[in-house]
């Protein structure tokens, strides 16, 4: 049934979407994008719009609260109040607001649904499959080892109980031939799915905090949206200055160093890894690499770009890269790639200016479904 | 479609208000309609009445609502209409205890609504007036175009909460002092002094006098403030002043009128909520509970006094307020004698058996706010009981954290928090700010600065509505600072205190 709403509801998702009313794109608010990920929870995006009016700067502001606690203890997030005080008051009762569990899964719908994600489309190896054995149903026959306990028992009690057998007050069951059941199986081919992940980050000295941040949390949904796709997903992770290396996830987000920065360096290792790891025919390979865009020279850009044309590109689903913009300004190098590679189908370029940007950013990425 | 009751909810309805009357509540007579989870979402997202204007910004609360819903992290029991008749909205499908539990609080809820000061000059009338705001704001967009009349609505939500929130209980006349002053003035048309009477006609020439007398006049016009006082109501001031088409004046004075129909009821949320609460737990605990059904409403109950991790409840501090003063007043625990008294071990035992609990009650949720109630029952010995503290956010360890748990500091927070919805106080200064029409409001600096980028923003939609530069006074840092936007640029400047 069509509610009234319907038409301020749709015109609400519109401005979120972009569609109308860019002014007031500004003002769209992502909610909490990233909650709890330990056990695979987290808070459910919302999208709201600020309009902006005179409140006090939230951090300053504070609050009254309840409950145990010594003083100078931190509040569990979530705690502190959101700005506004004011709200309909008096008219709603017993908004329970209880923590509730959503799964990898689910985030991965909602962000999908959100974004308008599409799924993505198999590539060349669907020939490759695999063998998984499936239990489908329940037959009389069979070997002892696949004995279904239960439908087993219930077809001697109801036995018993038809033919008169049984007696509650001594509740013996014995199953004969006939009442025993058996799982079937059949064995399913299904298609490979494997992807690997390889995410490369620029950990020059121009990349701080909320660079990283920002990698952090879109690498994060980028991850959450890959796995809903695929079976197995690995991840690899690789930094880079002048130089780069494989580290863990920890490392990845962490570590900080301060030298120049040679981003074949990384393509060079990513391009290795590959050849080593993941032949193209078996896997589907997705290298994110994050950057300020500053590379060290011309020379360096150039053998960047021959190396995505000849090696990684035809190799990778999607190559995505994504220019973070730090204080130091952004680089030229998202310019020379689109100048290079813009026509490439598997190449996806993003500039991320804020952790605002992220939305978009995530859209630029995967809005292509390879 | 909303429903009527079922007959066996309206047997229950009955019985419901039969122990409510009994109690002694008093309400306008009580509509109650069924719902579905998502009619009861999109009512609630339109602030409870369903016939309001389009707005993009009720389908946000729609969107918010549904969601949670839909992932079980929210659900809405019940929505009450303050309006005569009364309307409530009851979920369907909901387990009849918690109908009945949700009965009993509307009836709450419907005798503070008409009993509270608060609401006296309440419109009575709102859902016939909203849907009259709807058809006027659809005229408009049939008029001039859905964009215009959205972006106008959005640059007024920007404004809506300057409003007086006392306007509607005081007549604020004309200054007494300002027609004394102005009297004295008149009579000192200048001139030079004159020693010698007859030689005044040759120091001050009638046409010299007369020009002076011009003079005087001219800059006593020019000085003469406009507005007059500062003004809190800039909604109103904007109506009566602002360059505005009339479709926009239209417009403006309904968001207006809208905002101040809310008011009332941020002002005594604890209050309202407290005594729905109350009156609920009362009359399920004392008569409507069956045996079967103790477990639910005990479980539903207490699910909504939770104060989940750390948070005020309004709910439960209500509530527990509410039953705090009753006991107090039902052993006398109060009066010079009272608060003299400084032996703990009489203070535990003090009971002087006046039973005035219940009488006292009914007073308090008639004459107080969520101001007034907390700043005069609010005691020590409830806030330690309730394990009551302030936090604030640490910069250096960059998270928030508990601060204190003295009563004073928690007291002086909670009233702080509630003092004009916890929202900066703006005030117009100047309509006509250095003679050239630019618009001059001041930010009432209360210890905590503005939120910088939505002051800039807001002060870009005042300056649409107002046609000319739009300034205003605040404190940032500890330096007084005036904020500007001319329609191109934002400017900031230091100024002198004003």
């Amino acid at each position: 049934m069509a509610l009234r709403i319907d038409q301020d509801h749709s015109r609400f998702k519109q401005i979120v979407r972009g569609k109308i009313k860019a002014n007031l794109r500004k003002y769209v608010q992502q909610g909490e994008m990233i909650g709890k990920k330990g056990k695979d929870t987290i808070s459910i995006p919302v999208p709201f719009i600020d309009v902006p009016h005179f409140k006090y700067g939230a951090k300053e502001k504070g609050g009254v609260g309840q409950g145990d606690g010594e003083v100078g203890q931190q509040l569990a997030p979530g705690e502190e109040e959101d700005g506004d005080g004011q709200g309909k008051a008096g008219e709603k009762e017993g908004e329970h607001a209880l923590e509730v569990d959503v799964s990898l899964d689910e985030l991965a719908a909602i962000l999908g649904e959100e974004l308008q994600l599409p799924n993505i489309k198999d590539r060349q190896n669907e020939k490759i499959v695999t063998t998984r054995v499936k239990y489908t149903g329940v037959h009389t026959i069979g070997p002892e080892s696949l004995k279904h306990f239960k439908r087993t028992y219930k077809q001697a009690l109801r036995r018993q109980i038809a033919t008169g057998k049984y007696d509650p007050n001594r509740p013996v069951i014995i199953p004969i031939r006939e009442d025993k059941r058996y799982r079937t199986y059949k064995l399913e081919q299904l298609p490979h799915t494997n992807a690997v992940i390889i995410y490369m980050m620029d950990v020059s000295g121009s990349m701080g905090d909320e660079q990283k941040e920002v990698v952090r949390i879109e690498s994060f949904w980028l991850d959450t949206w890959l796995r809903s796709q695929y079976k197995g997903v690995e991840t690899r992770y690789v930094i880079h200055d002048a130089v780069a290396r494989e580290v863990d996830r920890e490392t990845f987000f962490h570590t900080r160093e301060s030298g120049g920065t040679m981003i074949s360096s990384a393509y060079k290792l990513c391009r290795d890894m590959i050849k080593a790891d993941y032949p193209t025919s078996a896997w589907n390979i997705y290298p994110f690499h994050f950057s300020d865009g500053d590379n060290w020279s011309a020379d360096d850009t150039r053998v960047c770009v021959d190396m995505l044309r000849a090696d990684l590109l035809p190799a990778v689903n999607q190559f995505a890269y994504g220019q973070v913009e730090s204080p130091y300004g952004s680089g030229q190098f998202i310019k020379d790639l689109r100048e290079h590679l813009g026509e490439q189908p598997n190449m996806a370029l993003s500039e991320i200016a804020d952790k605002d940007a992220i939305y978009n950013s995530i859209k630029d990425f995967l809005g292509k479904g390879r | 479609m909303p429903k009527s009751l079922t007959p066996r909810l309206q047997d229950l309805r009955v019985e419901i208000e039969g122990y409510a009357r009994e109690f002694g509540l008093d309400f306008f007579e009580t509509i109650f309609e069924i719902v579905s989870y998502d009619e009861m979402n999109m009512v609630a997202a339109y602030g409870g009445f369903p016939t309001r204007y389009p707005h993009w910004r009720w389908g946000m609360e729609y969107e918010q609502l549904s969601k949670s819903y839909e992932y079980g992290l929210s659900k809405i029991y019940e929505l009450v209409i303050n309006n005569d008749p009364c309307y409530a909205y009851l979920l369907e499908g909901n387990a009849e205890v918690d109908q009945k539990l949700v009965m009993a609080h509307v009836f709450g809820h419907c005798d503070f609504f008409k009993n509270n000061f608060s609401f006296r000059h309440t419109n009575r009338r709102m859902i016939d007036d909203m849907a009259n705001h709807g058809t006027r704001v659809r005229r408009c967009i049939d008029k001039v175009g859905i964009e215009k009349v959205e972006d106008f609505i959005d640059r007024c939500l920007s404004l809506e909460n300057l409003i007086d929130q006392h306007a509607p209980h005081i007549r604020r006349n004309p200054d007494p002092k300002r027609a004394e002053e102005e009297a004295k003035a008149n009579q000192n048309v200048g001139g030079f002094k004159v020693d010698r009477e007859y030689m005044r006609g040759y120091v001050n020439p009638t046409e010299f006098v007369e020009a002076q007398r011009k003079k005087v006049e001219e800059e006593k016009a020019k000085a003469k403030k406009f507005p007059e006082r500062p003004q809190r109501d800039v909604l109103l001031f904007l109506l009566d002043n602002a360059p505005l088409e009339a479709w926009e004046f239209d417009v403006l004075s309904i968001i207006r009128e809208e905002a101040y129909y809310f008011a009332p009821q941020g002002q005594t949320k604890i209050m309202n909520e407290g005594w729905a609460s109350y009156w609920h737990s009362t009359v399920m605990t004392r008569r409507a509970l069956k045996d079967h059904e103790i477990i639910d409403y005990a479980d539903h109950h207490s699910g909504t006094m939770a104060s989940g991790a750390g948070r005020l409840n309004p709910y439960k501090l209500g509530i527990e307020l509410f039953r705090d003063i009753e006991d107090r007043w039902n052993k006398g625990r109060f009066g010079k004698e009272w608060d003299e008294c400084d032996d703990l071990r009489a203070r535990r035992g003090w009971d002087k058996k006046l039973g005035r609990g219940r009488e006292k009650i009914f007073e308090v949720r008639k004459h107080y706010n969520d101001i007034t109630f907390i700043d005069e029952f609010l005691t020590p010995e409830f806030a330690l009981e309730q394990k009551m503290f302030t936090f604030g956010f640490n910069e250096k360890k960059n998270y928030w954290e508990i601060q204190a748990r003295e009563f004073k500091k928690v007291k002086a927070k909670l009233l702080q928090q509630l003092t004009n919805f916890g929202q900066p106080v703006i005030e117009v200064v100047d309509g006509n700010f250095e003679n050239k029409g630019e618009l001059l409001l001041t930010h009432r600096h209360e210890g905590i600065d503005l939120k910088g980028d939505y002051a800039r923003e807001t002060l870009k939609n005042l300056q649409t509505m107002w046609r000319r530069p739009a300034n205003i006074v605040t404190r940032v840092d500890n330096k007084t600072m005036m904020l500007r936007f001319d329609g191109h640029t934002h400017t900031e400047k230091k100024v002198e205190s004003l």
